[in-house]
C-alpha cells in the first residue's frame, strides 16, 4: 500500500460524504411510508451479512485478532523503556559499565546507587550498582546519558514480582553470559517501531 | 382434508409397536440427559460463534479448543454458594429457577427429539422396550408446548418480584410486558399453518410435508413463519428481544440476584427453550423428519441452522426497547397475522 493518502494533509479536499438523514416523518402516512421502506430495504440483511463476512474473514483468511497474551506478544516500541538492563562487550563478555557514575548523577529520582573501586591491576571496577525500582521513574535519562551503551531499557514489561529487589541487583540486570550471543542493542530513542508501516494506517490523518 | 389426515394417523400408529410405560420413562430419562448436556454445549457454541463473528478465538484454554470449559463452568455453577438476599421472598426465590427449567423440560415432552428404537433383546431387565420418539404424543402438541413454554415466563417474572432488587423489578415488569406482545403473535402466525394442516399434532404436520422440499409449508406460508420466527426469538428471551436481562440497562433484569445452580438453571431453561423453538419451526415449517435414511440427520441440521441463527442475529442487531416490542408486537406484528389468517381461510374455501 502506498502512503500517498496518508502523506495529503490538506483537509478540505479529501473525499468526505454528506450522510443523508432523512427528516423524521410528521404526518401518520409519512411514519407509515418510513417503517415500510425500513422493512423492504433489507438493511437487517447487511448487518447478518457483515458479521457473517467477518467470521468468514477471521476462520479463513487469518484475520483473527486475538493474542494469546502469556504465549504470544505484541511487538513493543524500541524506545519503550522498561526494566533496565547492563550490557556486556560482544568481544571479551566483560560488562561494559567503566564505573563513571554519570547515571547516578543524572537520575532525578536519586535511585542508582553505585560504588567502585581498583581492581587488582589497578583498573576501575564495579563494586555495587543497584537502581531502588520503586523510586525510578522510568524516565530513560540514565541510558540517555550513558556514554559506554552500558546500562539501557530493556523490553521486559512485566514486572510483577514478588519483591522489587528481585530486578535491581546488577547481576539481575546484567546479560548472563552464556546468553552472550543473544544480547539486543539498544536501538536508542527515536527508533521505530518494527512493524511501524502496518501501524500507520492508523494515524488520524488517513480519515 | 381432515379425512385423509386421520387415515394417516390410523396407518401411522398402526404399524407401530405398543408403547409402555418403561418406554416413556427411558426417553424422558435420555431427553433430560442430553438436552441438559446439549444446553451446556449450546454455551460453548454460542461463546464460540459470538467470538469468532468478533474475529476472536474465544474459550480456548480449557481442554482442546476449550471443549472442556463447559464442565468448568458446571463445576463453578454446582459448587458456588446459593444466596439469597435478605429481604427476598425466600419460598418463591427459590422455586422460580426451577418454573423456568421444569416448564422447558416439559415443553420438550411432546415434541419428537431424536428417533425411535428398540432396546436390544440382550439388554437385561430392558430388553425390548420399545423407545418412542415422543414422549408423550399428544394429538395436541403444539397447543400443549406453546402453552407450556408461556407459563416457562412465570420463572422470570416471579423471579424478578421475589428478590427485594429494582432491577429484578424492571425485569420482573419487562417480562410481562414481552408475554402479554408476543403471545398473541405467537398463537396467531402458528395458526396459519395449522388451519391447512387440520391438525395440532406435530406428527400429522411432518406426515404432511412428507413429499420433499416443495412441500414444505413455509412455502405456503412465509409470512407465518417469518412471524413466527420473531416471535420465536421473543418467546426465548433472545437478542433483539432479550429486555428481561439486558446487562446494559437493567444489570442482569431478573437474574440480578440469583448465582450458582438457581442461575444455571434459568440458563438451562432458556437455551432448553431454544432448541425446542428451533425443532417447533423446523417441524411445522421445513418439513420436519422423516422416517427412512438420513431423515433424522435433516431434522438435526434444520435444527442447528435456527439455533445458529440466534446466535448470529445476536452477533448482528442492536437489541429494541420494550416500547418499541409492543408497537411492533401489537402495531405490526399482530395486524400481519390476522390478515394472514383471514387470506388462509379464504383460500381455503375457495
Ligand atoms: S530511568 Fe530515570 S529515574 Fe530510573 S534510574 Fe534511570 S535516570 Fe533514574
Ligand atoms: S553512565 Fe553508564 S558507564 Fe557510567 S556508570 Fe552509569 S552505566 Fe556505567
Amino acid at each position: 500500500m502506498g502512503l500517498e493518502q496518508f502523506k495529503n494533509r490538506n483537509v478540505g479536499q479529501q473525499n468526505y460524504v454528506m450522510l443523508d438523514l432523512e427528516h423524521t416523518p410528521e404526518t401518520g402516512m409519512g411514519k407509515f411510508r418510513q417503517v415500510v421502506r425500513r422493512t423492504f430495504k433489507a438493511e437487517l440483511f447487511v448487518g447478518l451479512w457483515v458479521t457473517m463476512r467477518e467470521m468468514i474473514n477471521a476462520l479463513f483468511k487469518g484475520q483473527m485478532h486475538t493474542v494469546k497474551y502469556p504465549f504470544e506478544k505484541l511487538p513493543i516500541s524500541p524506545r519503550y523503556r522498561a526494566i533496565h538492563e547492563m550490557l556486556r562487550l560482544l568481544e571479551s563478555g566483560h560488562y561494559r559499565c567503566i564505573g563513571c557514575g554519570l547515571c547516578e548523577k543524572i537520575c532525578i529520582s536519586n535511585c542508582i546507587t553505585m560504588d567502585t573501586r581498583y581492581d587488582e591491576n589497578q583498573r576501575k571496577e564495579v563494586s555495587e550498582y543497584t537502581i531502588n525500582f520503586g523510586r525510578c521513574i522510568f524516565c530513560g535519562y540514565c541510558a540517555e546519558v550513558c556514554p559506554e551503551l552500558a546500562i539501557v531499557h530493556g523490553p521486559r514489561y512485566e514486572t510483577a514480582s514478588e519483591q522489587r529487589a528481585s530486578f535491581s541487583l546488577f547481576e539481575d540486570m546484567l546479560t548472563p553470559i552464556d546468553k552472550l550471543n543473544l544480547q539486543q542493542e539498544y536501538d536508542g530513542f527515536g527508533a521505530v517501531t518494527p512493524n511501524a508501516d502496518e501501524n500507520i494506517k492508523k494515524t488520524p490523518l488517513a480519515y | 382434508m381432515e379425512v385423509v389426515t386421520y387415515t394417516n394417523v390410523e396407518t401411522f400408529v398402526q404399524h407401530l409397536p405398543e408403547v409402555t410405560a418403561a418406554g416413556v420413562w427411558i426417553k424422558a430419562i435420555i431427553i433430560l440427559a442430553i438436552i441438559s448436556a446439549v444446553a451446556g454445549f449450546g454455551t460453548y457454541l454460542e461463546r464460540k460463534v459470538l467470538a469468532f463473528m468478533q474475529r476472536r478465538l474465544g474459550p480456548m484454554h480449557v481442554g482442546p479448543y476449550g471443549l472442556l470449559q463447559i464442565i468448568a463452568d458446571g463445576i463453578k455453577l454446582f459448587t458456588k454458594e446459593d444466596i439469597v438476599p435478605q429481604n427476598a421472598n425466600r419460598l418463591i426465590f427459590m422455586v422460580a429457577p426451577v418454573i423456568t427449567a421444569a416448564t422447558a423440560f416439559i415443553a420438550l415432552a411432546a415434541v419428537p427429539v431424536f428417533p425411535d428404537f428398540t432396546i436390544p433383546e440382550w439388554i437385561p431387565v430392558l430388553g425390548g422396550t420399545f423407545v418412542p420418539s415422543i414422549a408423550a404424543d399428544l394429538n395436541i402438541g403444539i397447543l400443549f408446548v406453546l402453552g407450556m413454554m408461556a407459563a416457562g415466563l412465570y420463572g422470570p417474572l416471579l423471579a424478578g418480584m421475589a428478590q427485594a432488587n429494582k432491577w429484578g423489578i424492571i425485569g420482573a415488569a419487562r417480562t410481562a410486558v414481552q408475554f402479554l406482545s408476543y403471545e398473541v403473535v405467537t398463537g396467531l402466525s402458528i395458526l396459519a399453518p395449522i388451519m391447512l394442516v387440520g391438525s395440532l399434532s406435530f406428527v400429522d404436520f411432518n406426515e404432511a410435508q412428507a413429499g420433499g422440499i416443495s412441500h414444505w409449508l413455509i412455502w405456503q406460508q412465509p409470512v407465518a413463519f417469518v412471524l413466527f420466527l420473531i416471535a420465536g426469538f421473543a418467546e426465548t428471551n433472545r437478542t433483539p428481544f432479550d429486555l428481561l436481562e439486558h446487562e446494559a440497562e437493567v444489570v442482569s433484569g431478573y437474574a440480578t440476584e440469583y448465582s450458582g445452580m438457581r442461575w444455571g438453571m434459568f440458563f438451562i431453561g432458556e437455551y432448553a427453550n431454544m432448541i425446542t423453538i428451533s425443532i417447533i419451526a423446523a417441524i411445522v415449517f421445513l418439513g420436519g423428519y422423516s422416517e427412512e435414511g438420513i431423515g433424522w440427520l435433516t431434522i438435526i441440521l434444520k435444527v442447528g441452522f435456527f439455533f445458529f441463527l440466534m446466535l448470529w442475529v445476536r452477533a448482528a442487531w442492536p437489541h429494541v426497547r420494550p416500547d418499541q416490542l409492543m408497537w411492533l408486537c401489537w402495531k405490526v406484528l399482530m395486524p400481519i397475522a390476522v390478515i394472514n389468517v383471514v387470506i388462509t381461510g379464504i383460500v381455503m374455501m375457495v
